[in-house]
């Protein structure tokens, strides 16, 4: 047990005196939440809109207020002709222009009808589709709440909620796919190397040479990146937390319990990589291509999965952080108990036992 | 040779890799503080024997003792009692010179106590109380050389086994470390050293010389250039790798 304390001494000494490795742990999962929760988010906030209104009646000056008052529009101009409208896309800024019929009330009151035309700048076709589908959300709001039976009109009015994410906060979607890819990266990639890295300076030969048994020498190599993983892992909850207030309905021990499962199917992975590089550049590229890669685009955590060709479909059944992403989600967003998400569970302890016996097979025929 | 004191016996040791016969019915014996040269050209099977030897690897057949114990059943003392030194120098480079004996040390068991005053000890021996505390990676490969081996002796094992220990170093450097593996001989410490400096062949008590797999000669230097008939072991060894059939593989 004392030479066991002294190897995983002589690990912590290795990656507190390595920048690189330091950086990779701590600085990415922190960069990485900022930059997903602030930077790709698919909310829209004060996008400026230009006006023209040809009634300015008190309807149209309702409507246009209530718009405003939204939080999601500024009124960068109020403009009076058609010619104008172009100029305005052309500079650049405004994203939407409303135009208001004229005798708007008028033709309201008269013909029970009246035009708002929602011109977007849909060089953004995502950006135009979401602020055109606010301002119907809200002029919809706005009829309902003021003209409601006035007139025996037949409506009938969807009452939409998003559940579990009411405001459609992308970083709620990436806080889990994050905490996936960190760990993936730390625990699988970082103890790839650095077992790959005793193989190169041929430390490793007198290593097993010593009376350490090769299973201390990877538990060893494990114990360190297991703690500071999953110390990542917390880091990027609590970010998540209080930073963005991504909830935790769910058990939090449940969650943390389930992240232990993952760090180690993870590490478990990288000794299996390791065991097949001799040098950190091959660990590294293996580790690369055969999880960062499909961590971002096969597990969901991007690209809807029911989007992708039915091939790619089938492949991303063996990405473990699939599973583990739809775990988290369940856990935290939804609140979901043990129950419903057994099966997942199973899948990734499965896979962590079939990575840790092939390892223990491929390590040992190396041994010979 | 008497053969109570042998601590290494090697008899009919063979080692296949499916039909390749790496080690070809191996017999030989090292006494106890004797400094055994171990030579042979790239691909004769140096290395497959020397992994036998320190416990990396199961032979096909044979028996071999290592320090009296069974490498079949009692690898675990065996580790124990033998210290390993490669051309790789195997300190971490990162490390500095106190972090890596204690490190080592460490894992073969030493107390802390005794870690420390030989940590002194050996410090002082070598001259390094002004560099104690740097990484590895700071200074000269000379003196790397001469930590590595002083690392790798320092749990007093029974038997060194080092696997071209000089390769990349200049002469000088070079005779020097050869001054320290006297130094071990001297404390009763066996010597198992491979090299391809045949220079480094005239400095060991006995040598043996492989060819494809078979040892063609074992004999002291002196002995050995009589046989042959010839100035230097650099003849000899000449002469001996001549016959090999077995491209390097």
């Amino acid at each position: 047990m004392k030479r066991f304390i002294g190897f995983v001494k002589k690990e912590f000494l290795h990656i507190f005196r390595d920048y690189r490795t330091m950086i990779i742990l701590f600085g990415m999962p922190i960069a990485q939440v900022l930059l997903f929760g602030f930077v790709i988010t698919n909310e829209i906030k004060n996008a400026k809109i230009a006006i023209l209104d040809k009634s300015k009646d008190e309807v149209t000056l309702a409507i246009s207020n209530k718009i405003l008052s939204s939080g999601y529009f500024i009124l960068d101009k109020n403009i009076s002709t058609q010619a104008e409208i172009e100029q305005s896309f052309k500079e650049g800024e405004i994203k939407q222009v409303i135009i208001f019929e004229d005798d708007f009330a008028g033709r309201l009151v008269k013909e029970n009808k009246a035009h708002i035309q929602i011109l977007a700048d849909a060089s953004e076709p995502n950006t135009a589709n979401l602020l055109v589908n606010y301002t119907n959300a809200i002029v919809r709001d706005y009829i309902n709440k003021t003209i409601k039976d006035k007139r025996n009109v037949m409506q009938i009015v969807p009452q939409v909620r998003m559940m579990y994410n009411e405001n459609l906060k992308g970083v709620y979607m990436f806080v889990p796919g994050i905490m996936a890819m960190i760990l993936m990266l730390v625990s699988a990639m970082m103890t790839s190397i650095s077992i790959a890295r005793e193989k190169e300076l041929g430390t490793m030969e007198v290593l097993l040479v010593s009376p350490l048994k090769p299973i201390q020498v990877i538990l060893g190599k494990v114990t360190p990146y297991f703690v500071l993983s999953f110390v990542s892992g917390m880091s990027i909850l609590l970010l998540g937390r209080f930073v963005f207030n991504v909830p935790i309905h769910g058990s939090t021990i449940m969650l943390l319990l389930i992240t232990m499962l993952f760090t180690l199917l993870a590490l478990s992975l990288g000794i299996l990589i390791s065991t097949v590089s001799s040098s950190q550049q091959t660990a590294m590229v293996i580790s690369m291509f055969a999880l960062m890669l499909p961590t971002i685009l096969l597990s969901g955590f991007i690209f809807p999965i029911e989007n992708m060709p039915i091939f790619l479909q089938v492949l991303s059944n063996i990405m473990p952080p699939r599973w583990f992403i739809i775990i988290l989600k369940n856990i935290m967003l939804k609140g979901t108990d043990f129950m419903y998400i057994w099966k997942e569970t199973l899948i990734l302890l499965g896979m962590t036992f079939f990575f840790i016996v092939m390892s223990a097979k491929k390590y040992k025929i190396r041994l010979e | 040779m008497n053969s109570n004191t042998a601590i290494i016996t090697v008899k009919n040791l063979v080692k296949k890799f499916g039909d390749f016969t790496a080690n070809d019915n191996l017999n030989f014996e090292v006494a106890q503080g004797e400094i055994f040269g171990f030579l042979g050209a790239n691909g004769a099977g140096k290395t497959t024997a020397i992994k036998i030897l320190c416990g990396l690897s199961f032979p096909t057949s044979g028996e071999i003792k290592i320090a009296n114990f069974d490498v079949y059943n009692e690898r675990e003392k065996i580790k124990k009692n033998i210290g390993y030194m490669s051309q790789k120098f195997s300190l971490y480079e990162d490390l500095t010179i106190v972090e890596n004996i204690r490190f080592y040390a460490g894992i073969y068991g030493m107390s802390r106590k005794n870690i420390k005053t030989k940590t002194l000890e050996l410090i002082t021996r070598l001259g390094l109380e002004d560099v104690k505390n740097k990484q590895i990676k700071e200074i000269p490969l000379g003196w790397k050389q001469k930590l590595a081996f002083s690392v790798a002796i320092f749990h007093n094992p029974k038997i060194v086994f080092l696997d071209e220990p000089t390769g990349g170093v200049d002469p000088v450097t070079r005779r020097q470390f050869w001054d320290l593996i006297y130094q071990a001989a001297e404390q009763g410490i066996t010597v198992f050293v491979t090299t391809h400096y045949m220079d480094e062949a005239e400095y060991c008590d006995r040598v043996s010389i492989m060819v494809d797999g078979r040892i063609e000669a074992l004999d002291t230097p002196q002995n050995l250039k009589e046989i042959y008939g010839v100035e230097n072991m650099n003849d000899v060894f000449i002469k001996l790798a001549r016959k090999a059939t077995r491209v390097e593989s």
